[in-house]
C-alpha cells in the first residue's frame, strides 16, 4: 500500500544538504558518463536544457534475448489453524503459476491491485522467499532451486529497489556503509577501493559524492530513494526488481527518479522488473506489461496492446478507472467500467476464472474451467474465455476448441485439449480470435 | 481463546516444573551439604561430620537426587511425612516441606503470610495507579510546557534513586525524624484481630513509599503512551467530529494509551504479589518477602524453595492474565 | 492582494448568499525550535455549495494546513492564524472553542487519507459513527443513532450494513474503511466536506468507486467540497475549480479547465510535465521539476518557486529572485489568477512546454 508523501509533516523544514545535491550545483570534472545526463545545473535553469533531461517513454528492443525466464512460478503461504495443535488448514495462493520473460536490458512492468501477488513475485525473484513451485531461469541456473548458499553469488546480479526510502535504509549507518556494504559482503574490491566506488555510485545517482559519510535522515525522500538505487547498483546487477520505486515520493520528485532509472537502464544495460500500481508510470517505463489479478497473470503484452487494445475485462476496468488529466478539457467524469465489491480472498479463490465474481461477462464456463493464458497476437496473451476489445467481447467462449469443452465448460467426449498453453515467452504463431485459426507473422 | 489459555497453562506448568527442578538441583549440588544448615541449627553450631551424616540420612540426602525430587513432587500432590533428626513431621498436600527454623509446614506459613503481602501490594499498586495515570495524562496534555518538563525531570530523579534507599529514607524521616503518631508503628496487623484502623495505620507508610515510587514510573509510562496516542490520526478524527476535549482525551486517547500501561502493570503487580522484600523488611511487615529474606539468612532451605516456586507461579499467572486482558483491550489482537 | 468575491467557476452566476466557504488572506504560523514557520501565507479562495474545489501541491505546500485551519483543527496554543475564514456566514478565525465544536463535524466535516489510522482501532465502526451523530444531536437516543449509522453505511454502499456496523475497522477492507469514513463525515449532513487525499492509499478501481460515491453524495447533499490531492487526474475529474499551492502560497487559481488546459504558471507546468498520462503520446517527455520543495523556515526570496523555475531566464533582470509576484488575473479570463512575472506565459506554454509534454495536442491545435 502506498504511503502518501504529501501528508508527511507539512511543516517539516527541508533537510540540510538537500538542495546542494539534488539541484546539482556541484559538478566534478572527472565524472561518470551518466552523471552529465540527468542532473540539471542550477546555474542556468533553462527549459530546453531541462527538457533534454526528460525522457520519452522507453522503447522495446525487439532482438533482446530473455535474461530472466519465469515459468509456472508458484508461492503458497500456509495458513495455520488456531488451537492446540497448529495444523496447516489452507494456503494463501499469493502467486499461482505465472510465466513471463524479462528481456536483457529491457523492462517488464507488473501491474495489479494490492494483494494480486506482484510484490510477492518481486520477492521470489530476489529470493527473499523460496518459491513453492516453478522455475526462474537466470543465466542457465534455476533461481528457484538454488540453496541460499548457492544463491549468494547470484545475488550480485539480481538486486532490489524498495518502495519506502524511509524504512529501507538503516538510520544508524552512513550512506557510505549502506552503499558499500554489498562490496564488502561479496569481497569484491579491496577495502581501500570501497569508498572511491561508493563515491562513484553516488555520483551516478546524482548525489554529492562527498556526502558518503552522512546519515539517511539528512536526506530528503527523493534523495533516499537515490541512495537505495545506488545500493542496488553497487554490484553491477543484470536485473533490478523495482517494487513501487516512486510511489512514496512527491509528484515532482517521482519524475526525477523515473528519469534516473531510465538513464541507468540505458547506461548499464540493466533489465528491470518494474512493479507498480500506477498504470501511467508503468506505461512510461515499460514497453511490455503484465497485468496480475489474484495471483495470476490475466493479460500480458506490449504497451500499445495493453493500453490501447486490452482484451481482458479486468485490464479494461483497471484502465478505465485511472483518472485522466485530459478530462479537464471536457469536464465531468469519464464513463468507466464499475467494478463492484472487493478482491476475493486468495485463501479460497473463486473456481475457474478468478475474476469471474466481479466480471460482467462471466458465464457458466468461467466458473467451471480456468481460462488459459492464450496467445492471441504477436506479443499479446490473455486469459479470458470471452477475450475481446472493449465493447466487442464475443458472445460465445473463444477457448472451447483449445480446451476441448463446450460452451458451458463441460468436457466434450473425444476432444483433445492442447497439451501446454502457457510458455514464458511468445510463440511464432498464435490463435487468431477473428478467424479462430492459428495465425503467424 | 480457550485453546490459547489451555496451551499457555500447559507451558506454564512446564516452566514451574523446570523452576522447581532448578531450585532443587541448586541446593542439592550446592557448596555445602544441604543438611548443614539444620545440623548447625540443631546442634547449636557444633555440627560434627558424624552428626551431619545422620541428618543427611534422615533427610534422604544419601539417596539419588531423582528419587528425592520424586518424593518432593509426590509430596506436593499427596503430602508426605518428613523426618528431621528422629522427629516425624506430618506434611499434608500440597507439601512444600517443613521449615527448618519453625518446624512448621511451609505451606501453612505461606498462606498465613499472604494477607500481609497482598495488603502491601494491592494498597501500593492502588496508590500508584490512582496518581500515576492521571498525572501522566495531564503531563501528556501539557507536553513541552514548563510544568511538564519540571514534573518529568523531578519524577525521573525520584525513580533513579534505588528503591531500597527511597523506602528506607521514607521510613527514617516519617517514623524517627518526624514521627507521625498514628502511622509510625509500622507493620502488619490483621483486620480480624486488630481492626481496620490499626491495619491501615501499620501499612500506610509502606503504601506511601511504594505508591510514590511507583507513581513516578507510571506517570512516565502513561505520559509516553499518551503522547503517542494523542498524536495518532484517530485523535484528529475525533476532534474533527466535534467531540468535547474530555471525550477526545479520555475516551479516545487514554483508551489506546492504557494498553501498554496495563501490560506493564500486570507483570509489575505479579512481582509485588510474590513478595516485596525491601518494603516488608523496612516497614517490618511479616509478609512473604520478609519471610524469604529471613529464610535466606537462616539457610532455611525448604522456605527458600517454596518462596521461589511461589513467585514463579504468580508471575506465570500474571503473564497469562496480561495476555488475555490485552486481547480484550485491543480487538486487533487475536490469541492463537 | 486581490480578493475574490466568488469562485472562478461561478463567476458568471451570482448566488445571493455568496459562497458557503470564504477564505481571505489566511496566514498560519507555527513556532518551531528553529523559529516560526509560516505554512500558509495570504491565501484566499471560496467554495460555493454544490461546487468542488481541488487543492494541489507537494509536501509542505500548505494544502493540508490551510484546510485544517478551516476545520479549526490546529492546536490553538501553538498555531497562530490570521485572516478570515467564513463558513456559512460565520467568521471562525478567533471563534470560541465551544462554538467551533458545534460547527465541526456538523456543518463541516473532514475525511482523511488513511482510514485505517484515522478510525479508532478499539471501537466498532458503528460506535464511531453513532458518536459523531450523538455529539451534535443531544436529544437523539442511542437507538436513533444506531439506526442512523446503519442507514449511512448502507448509503455509502457497505453490504449488510446491519451486520458490518458491529465490525472493527481492521475487519474492513481498505475501500470499505474509506466508505465508513465518508459515512461518518456525512452523518450530520454537513454543508462543507473537506477530503484530504481521500483516495491516495487506495487501488485505482477502489479509488474510482470512492470518487463515484463522493460525487453522488455531493449531488444528493448539495455540499461544498474541497478535495486535497496531488493527483491531477483526480482533480480533472472531480473539481470545478483548482487552487495550486506552492510553499504556502496560492500560485495559480482558476477553473479546472483553465488550470489544466491553459496553465500560466511554470510550477503548474512542472506538475503537468512530471506525471505521465495513461493516454498521452509515448513521445511525451517526462520532465521533472528540478530540486526539492523549499524549506519553509528559510523561504526563497522573491518568487518562492524561482530556485526551481526553468523559465525565469525569460524574465528581465533578477525580478524573480527579488520581488514576490502578485496574484493577478491571467490572460484567459479574470477569474483565472496566477502568481508569475512571465510576460507571455501563454506563448511560452504553447511554443515550448506543450510540444514536449503533449506533442499530440500541438498537432490538434494547429
Amino acid at each position: 500500500m502506498t504511503q502518501d508523501p504529501n501528508t508527511r509533516a507539512e511543516v517539516e523544514p527541508t533537510e540540510i544538504g538537500a538542495n546542494a545535491a539534488e539541484t546539482g550545483e556541484r559538478r566534478l570534472e572527472d565524472t561518470h558518463d551518466v552523471t552529465a545526463d540527468h542532473e540539471v545545473p542550477i546555474g542556468d535553469l533553462d527549459f530546453a536544457a531541462v527538457a533534454e533531461h526528460g525522457h520519452v517513454a522507453a522503447e522495446r528492443d525487439p532482438d533482446a534475448p530473455a535474461v530472466l525466464t519465469v515459468d509456472n512460478l508458484k508461492m503458497y503461504f500456509p495458513v495455520k489453524s488456531s488451537g492446540l495443535v497448529r495444523r496447516t488448514i489452507g494456503q494463501v495462493q499469493a502467486v499461482d503459476g505465472i510465466s513471463f520473460e524479462v528481456p536483457k536490458g529491457g523492462s517488464l512492468g507488473l501491474v495489479g491491485e494490492s494483494g494480486c501477488g506482484k510484490s510477492t513475485t518481486g520477492r521470489l525473484i530476489t529470493r527473499l522467499y523460496t518459491p513453492t513451485g516453478g522455475s526462474m531461469m537466470f543465466e542457465g541456473q534455476d533461481l528457484a532451486k538454488l540453496s541460499n548458499r548457492e544463491m549468494k553469488p547470484l545475488r550480485r546480479d539480481v538486486q532490489m529497489i524498495f518502495q519506502d526510502p524511509y524504512t529501507s535504509l538503516n538510520p544508524r549507518h552512513t550512506v557510505g556503509t549502506i552503499v558499500g556494504a554489498p562490496l564488502e559482503v561479496h569481497n569484491i574490491v579491496p577495502k581501500k577501493q570501497v569508498i572511491p566506488r561508493v563515491k562513484e555510485l553516488l555520483e551516478v545517482v546524482g548525489l554529492n559524492p562527498e556526502h558518503y559519510n552522512r546519515y539517511p535522515n539528512e536526506f530528503s525522500g527523493g534523495q533516499r530513494q537515490r541512495i537505495g538505487i545506488a545500493r542496488a547498483l553497487t554490484l553491477n546487477p543484470k536485473i533490478l526488481v523495482a517494487d513501487e520505486p516512486v510511489s512514496a515520493l512527491d509528484v515532482s520528485i517521482q519524475a526525477q527518479v523515473v528519469n534516473l532509472l531510465q538513464d541507468i537502464q540505458r547506461e548499464f544495460d540493466v533489465a528491470f522488473l518494474f512493479i507498480a500500481h500506477d498504470l501511467a508510470i508503468v506505461r512510461h517505463f515499460c514497453p511490455e506489461i503484465a497485468v496480475m489479478y489474484l495471483g495470476k497473470i490475466v493479460e500480458i503484452g506490449d504497451r500499445e496492446t495493453i493500453y490501447s487494445h486490452p482484451h481482458h475485462p479486468y485490464t479494461q476496468a483497471l484502465l478505465s478507472a485511472v483518472p485522466d488529466v485530459k478530462q479537464a478539457a471536457v469536464g465531468g467524469r469519464r464513463e468507466r467500467i464499475r467494478l463492484e465489491g472487493d478482491v476475493p480472498s486468495p485463501i479460497n479463490p473463486p473456481s475457474g476464472c478468478r475474476f469471474r465474481t466481479r466480471c460482467q461477462f462471466a458465464q457458466e464456463i468461467c466458473a467451471k474451467v480456468e481460462p488459459p493464458l492464450l496467445q492471441i497476437g504477436k506479443r499479446h496473451k490473455v486469459a479470458c474465455h470471452f477475450a475481446g476489445e472493449l465493447g466487442a467481447h464475443p458472445a460465445t467462449p473463444v477457448t472451447t476448441e483449445i480446451l476441448g469443452v463446450d460452451d458451458q465448460g463441460s468436457a466434450v467426449p473425444g476432444a483433445t485439449p492442447a497439451a501446454r498453453l502457457s510458455i514464458p515467452g511468445y510463440e511464432k504463431t498464435w490463435y487468431d480470435l477473428d478467424t479462430k485459426q492459428t495465425a503467424g507473422a | 481463546m480457550f485453546a490459547y489459555v489451555v496451551k499457555r497453562l500447559i507451558s506454564g506448568v512446564l516452566v514451574v516444573t523446570l523452576v522447581s527442578m532448578a531450585i532443587f538441583l541448586l541446593f542439592w549440588y550446592g557448596p555445602s551439604s544441604p543438611a548443614q544448615p539444620i545440623c548447625d541449627r540443631e546442634t547449636s553450631n557444633r555440627c560434627t561430620q558424624t552428626k551431619l551424616a545422620v541428618y543427611e540420612k534422615t533427610l534422604g540426602y544419601d539417596n539419588p537426587v531423582y528419587e528425592e525430587y520424586g518424593k518432593y513432587v509426590k509430596g506436593i500432590f499427596v503430602g508426605r511425612t518428613l523426618t528431621i533428626a528422629s522427629n516425624d513431621y506430618e506434611c499434608g498436600a500440597p507439601c512444600l516441606g517443613v521449615s527448618y527454623r519453625t518446624k512448621q509446614p511451609v505451606k501453612e506459613e505461606l498462606v498465613s503470610r499472604m494477607p500481609a503481602t497482598f495488603s502491601v501490594a494491592i494498597g501500593g499498586a492502588f496508590l500508584y495507579l490512582l496518581f500515576g495515570v492521571p498525572i501522566g495524562v495531564a503531563a501528556a496534555r501539557r507536553r513541552g510546557t514548563v510544568a511538564d518538563k519540571a514534573l518529568v525531570s523531578s519524577f525521573l530523579f525520584i525513580s533513579s534513586i534505588p528503591y531500597y534507599l527511597f523506602a528506607l529514607l521514607t521510613w527514617l524521616y516519617l517514623t524517627i525524624t518526624f514521627p507521625i503518631p498514628f502511622f509510625s508503628d509500622t507493620g502488619y496487623f490483621s483486620i480480624a484481630q486488630n481492626g481496620p484502623l490499626k491495619w491501615f495505620g501499620g501499612l500506610f507508610l509502606a503504601w506511601v513509599a511504594l505508591g510514590i515510587f511507583g507513581c513516578t514510573q507510571y506517570t512516565r509510562f502513561t505520559r509516553g503512551a499518551m503522547v503517542e496516542a494523542l498524536s495518532e490520526d484517530y485523535i484528529r478524527t475525533a476532534k474533527a467530529k466535534g467531540l468535547p476535549t474530555r471525550t477526545i482525551v479520555y475516551k479516545h486517547g487514554l483508551r489506546a494509551a492504557l494498553v501498554p500501561v496495563v501490560t506493564i502493570f500486570g507483570i509489575d503487580f505479579g512481582t509485588l504479589l510474590a513478595g516485596t522484600i525491601f518494603t516488608e523488611r523496612i516497614f517490618d511487615i511479616q509478609g512473604i518477602g520478609y519471610w524469604s529474606l529471613q529464610a535466606v539468612q537462616g539457610r532455611d532451605l525448604p522456605v527458600v524453595q517454596a518462596t521461589a516456586l511461589f513467585s514463579a507461579v504468580v508471575l506465570i499467572i500474571a503473564n497469562l492474565l496480561v495476555d488475555v486482558v490485552y486481547s480484550v483491550l485491543d480487538p486487533r489482537v487475536r490469541l492463537s | 492582494m486581490t480578493s475574490i468575491p466568488v469562485t472562478p467557476s461561478s463567476a458568471a452566476s451570482s448566488d445571493p448568499e455568496g459562497p458557503y466557504l470564504q477564505v481571505e488572506d489566511l496566514q498560519v504560523t507555527f513556532p518551531t525550535q528553529d523559529g516560526p514557520v509560516t505554512a500558509v501565507k495570504g491565501l484566499s479562495y471560496s467554495v460555493a455549495k454544490g461546487q468542488t474545489l481541488g487543492i494541489v501541491g507537494e509536501s509542505g505546500s500548505g494544502k493540508s494546513v490551510s484546510s485544517m485551519a478551516v476545520m479549526g483543527l490546529h492546536d490553538a496554543k501553538s498555531a497562530r492564524i490570521s485572516g478570515s475564514i467564513r463558513v456559512g456566514g460565520t467568521e471562525i478565525v478567533g471563534l470560541g472553542e465551544s462554538r467551533m465544536r458545534s460547527l465541526r463535524g456538523n456543518s463541516m466535516a473532514m475525511i482523511f487519507q488513511d482510514a485505517l489510522a484515522a478510525l479508532h482501532p478499539f471501537y466498532k465502526i458503528g460506535k464511531q459513527l453513532e458518536e459523531a451523530y450523538l455529539v451534535h444531536h443531544s436529544s437523539a437516543s442511542k437507538r436513533d443513532a444506531r439506526r442512523k449509522a446503519i442507514e449511512m453505511l448502507d448509503r455509502v454502499g457497505i453490504p449488510q450494513p446491519d451486520r458490518r456496523v458491529d465490525d472493527f475497522p481492521h475487519q474492513f477492507s481498505g475501500g470499505m474503511r474509506q466508505r465508513a469514513m465518508i459515512a461518518m463525515g456525512l452523518i450530520n449532513d454537513p454543508s462543507l466536506l473537506i477530503a484530504d487525499e481521500p483516495t491516495t492509499a487506495l487501488d485505482v478501481t477502489v479509488q474510482a468507486q470512492i470518487l463515484d460515491l463522493l460525487q453522488d453524495l455531493q449531488r444528493e447533499f448539495n455540499s461544498a467540497v474541497i478535495i486535497i490531492t496531488h493527483d491531477l487526474g483526480v482533480i480533472a475529474e472531480m473539481a470545478d475549480d483548482v487552487l495550486v499551492m506552492y510553499a504556502g502560497r496560492c500560485v495559480e487559481y482558476g477553473t479546472t479547465k483553465q488550470i489544466l488546459t491553459a496553465p500560466e504558471m511554470p510550477y503548474t507546468w512542472g506538475l503537468l510535465s512530471s506525471i505521465p498520462d495513461v493516454r498521452a503520446s509515448t513521445d511525451a517527455r517526462l520532465i521533472p521539476i528540478p530540486g526539492n520543495p523549499p524549506s519553509l523556515l528559510r523561504p526563497p526570496s522573491g518568487c518562492s518557486f524561482h530556485p526551481r523555475c526553468v523559465h525565469s531566464d525569460k524574465v528581465a533582470g533578477d525580478l524573480c529572485s527579488t520581488e514576490l509576484p502578485e496574484l493577478l488575473p491571467a490572460s484567459s479570463g479574470t477569474a483565472h489568477l496566477r502568481r508569475c512575472h512571465l510576460a507571455d506565459p501563454v506563448g511560452v506554454y504553447q511554443s515550448e512546454v506543450l510540444p514536449e509534454i503533449a506533442p499530440e495536442l500541438v498537432e490538434e491545435t494547429r
